[in-house]
């Protein structure tokens, strides 16, 4: 028999790269996104249920493998995941918005405190 | 409500499936659908801001500090590791493909037994079209590293009949393309088959050869589009072959026929076939081999042939260093190390080595036939996702 819990995390041939400065922040990153993604399971589950108990008063785990969603509940949940992960990389489209943002813009409050402290 | 327009990829539970295809749970579905948003959202917000970061700071603080613009794109390669932008993208990209692997792995690898079973069972069905080959040696390149970061490749097996590496594979593409496949994930197979058959009404193949085939979902777009031809795939990956024999038996199709050969030296008779596919291929061998499946395949093809070949658009002087950088980041970080030299050849020039001649060469564009578009709804401007588009160049020739 396969220990297949341990295989699925299997490492691919070949060195990993590394992006981050700090391995130990990367290493954090990677943790932090495969909770992000079971927290999206774990949503998915619980619309399906919440779909279920809204249409009938019975719940049984075979209708919840069962259900799949119709395109309307698609298109749902897809912007769900959008808005979600636009929620969770939020420092990520902030820290971009400064890079487009006009300076004046994106000053720091040391800097602010300093000049009101002036005029 | 406020429901802007946004390209969302399909759902998970759309895609096409067939007698071998893995059972899928509830919550691997969910987890399919969160990755193929998060690819979404990483490859239409974050990645293109990799080009602001490189126009508003790489760039300039390069030429500040050399007196010159960059001049090779390992230069921009270098320059840009430092920025923190592309840092935090590099690591989310790097972290998504690594969790396709580990969702595909864990769905597959806990129903390995009876899929080996399932694929057994089918294979058994029609043994005559499917021809293994132990004596047929993993390549060198797909040996050195594992292709893709899947843990395993294309050769693995865990045990005597194992499929999961390919059913792996096969569960896993529409999540990386966002559907842009199609169900079947046979989007290049039809686009390829629909532009032979509108733009060379006469040619009747007999014979075709696709090489490289894996699990035969671009090879049977072909067999489906003629019928009456006797269509082989070929490739050195046992998994993939069984796998891909079964879901053809699965899915109905007869005139197909999967062989455990290495292109390089096929031991196929001379003129043997009357068209010669590879599909998204020659990218994963390597530069000697490359020219040499380039001189089989014109040793294979009979008179009045065709030879063509799909794959992403070759690096020119016309391309940017900062789009071929970015075009190039899966060869380091997604184990495609051949991918960046295989750009850099003027596929035209490997074409006439092989023995082609000049004047019956063609290129063309193409894209996906995609089943999975809705065409019913508005659609936002498409975000160019460098190298990894369902938008491809193909080139080959007519052996003439």
């Amino acid at each position: 028999m396969i220990n297949d819990i341990h295989l699925s995390s299997s490492k691919a041939k070949g060195k990993r790269p590394y992006f981050l400065e700090d391995r130990a922040v990367e290493q954090v990153l990677n943790i932090t996104m495969a909770v992000a993604s079971e927290v999206a399971v774990l949503h998915e589950r619980l619309d399906t249920i919440e779909r279920l108990l809204g249409s009938k008063n019975i719940l049984q785990t075979a209708e919840i493998e069962a259900f799949t969603p119709n395109s309307e509940q698609a298109e749902e949940r897809q912007r769900w995941h959008a808005s979600y992960i636009a929620r969770v990389l939020r420092i990520v489209q902030q820290e971009l918005e400064a890079l487009q943002q006009d300076p004046e813009n994106n000053r720091s409050m040391e800097e602010i405190a300093e000049e009101l402290g002036r005029i | 409500m406020n429901n802007p327009v946004i390209n969302l990829p399909p759902v998970y539970s759309l895609i096409g499936r067939h007698e071998v295809f893995p059972e899928v749970s509830h919550d691997e579905t969910a987890r399919y659908n969160f990755l193929a948003n998060l690819n979404r959202h990483l490859s239409t917000v974050v990645s293109p801001a990799n080009k602001i970061a490189f126009e508003k700071r790489v760039e300039p603080n390069f030429k500040q500090e050399n007196g010159r613009d960059f001049q090779t794109r390992d230069e921009v390669k270098e320059a840009m590791k430092s920025d923190p932008h592309y840092q935090t993208w590099a690591a989310l990209r790097r972290s998504t493909m690594e969790m396709r692997q580990q969702a595909g792995r864990s769905m597959t690898l806990r129903q390995a037994d009876y899929l080996a079973k399932k694929v057994a069972e089918l294979n058994a069905k029609s043994p005559e079209t499917l021809i293994l080959s132990a004596t047929v040696k993993t390549p060198y390149y797909l040996e050195i590293m594992d292709n893709h970061c899947m843990p395993g490749s294309y050769h693995t097996e865990l045990f005597a009949g194992d499929v999961s590496n390919a059913a792996n594979y096969d569960s896993g593409l529409f999540v990386t393309s966002g559907g842009a496949l199609g169900k079947l994930t046979d989007g290049g197979g039809k686009a390829i088959s629909s532009w032979v058959l509108s733009n060379a009404p006469d040619f009747k193949p007999k014979r075709i050869l696709d090489i490289g085939c894996g699990l035969g979902h671009n090879t049977l777009p072909l067999a489906m589009a003629f019928p009456d031809a006797e269509v082989i795939g070929i490739d050195t990956g046992t998994p993939m072959l069984r796998y891909g024999h079964a879901r053809a038996v699965a899915l109905g199709i007869k005139n197909v026929k999967f062989m455990q050969l290495n292109a390089e030296d096929t031991g196929f008779e001379t003129e043997s076939f009357d068209w010669i596919q590879t599909t998204m291929f020659l990218h994963e061998t390597s530069m000697k081999a490359m020219f040499k499946i380039g001189k089989e395949i014109f040793r294979m093809l009979k008179p009045n042939g065709l030879s063509l070949h799909i794959e992403q658009p070759q690096y020119s002087d016309k391309m940017s260093l900062f789009e071929q950088f970015i075009r190039d980041w899966d060869a380091f970080n997604n184990n495609e190390p051949f991918w960046g030299a295989m750009h850099d050849v003027d596929m035209f020039d490997w074409i006439v080595e092989s023995g082609f001649k000049k004047e019956n060469l063609l290129s063309f564009g193409a894209r996906s036939i995609n089943d999975n578009e809705d065409h019913t709804k508005p659609k936002a401007p498409e975000v160019e996702d460098h190298g990894r588009s369902a938008i491809w160049n193909v080139f080959g020739a007519w052996k003439k």
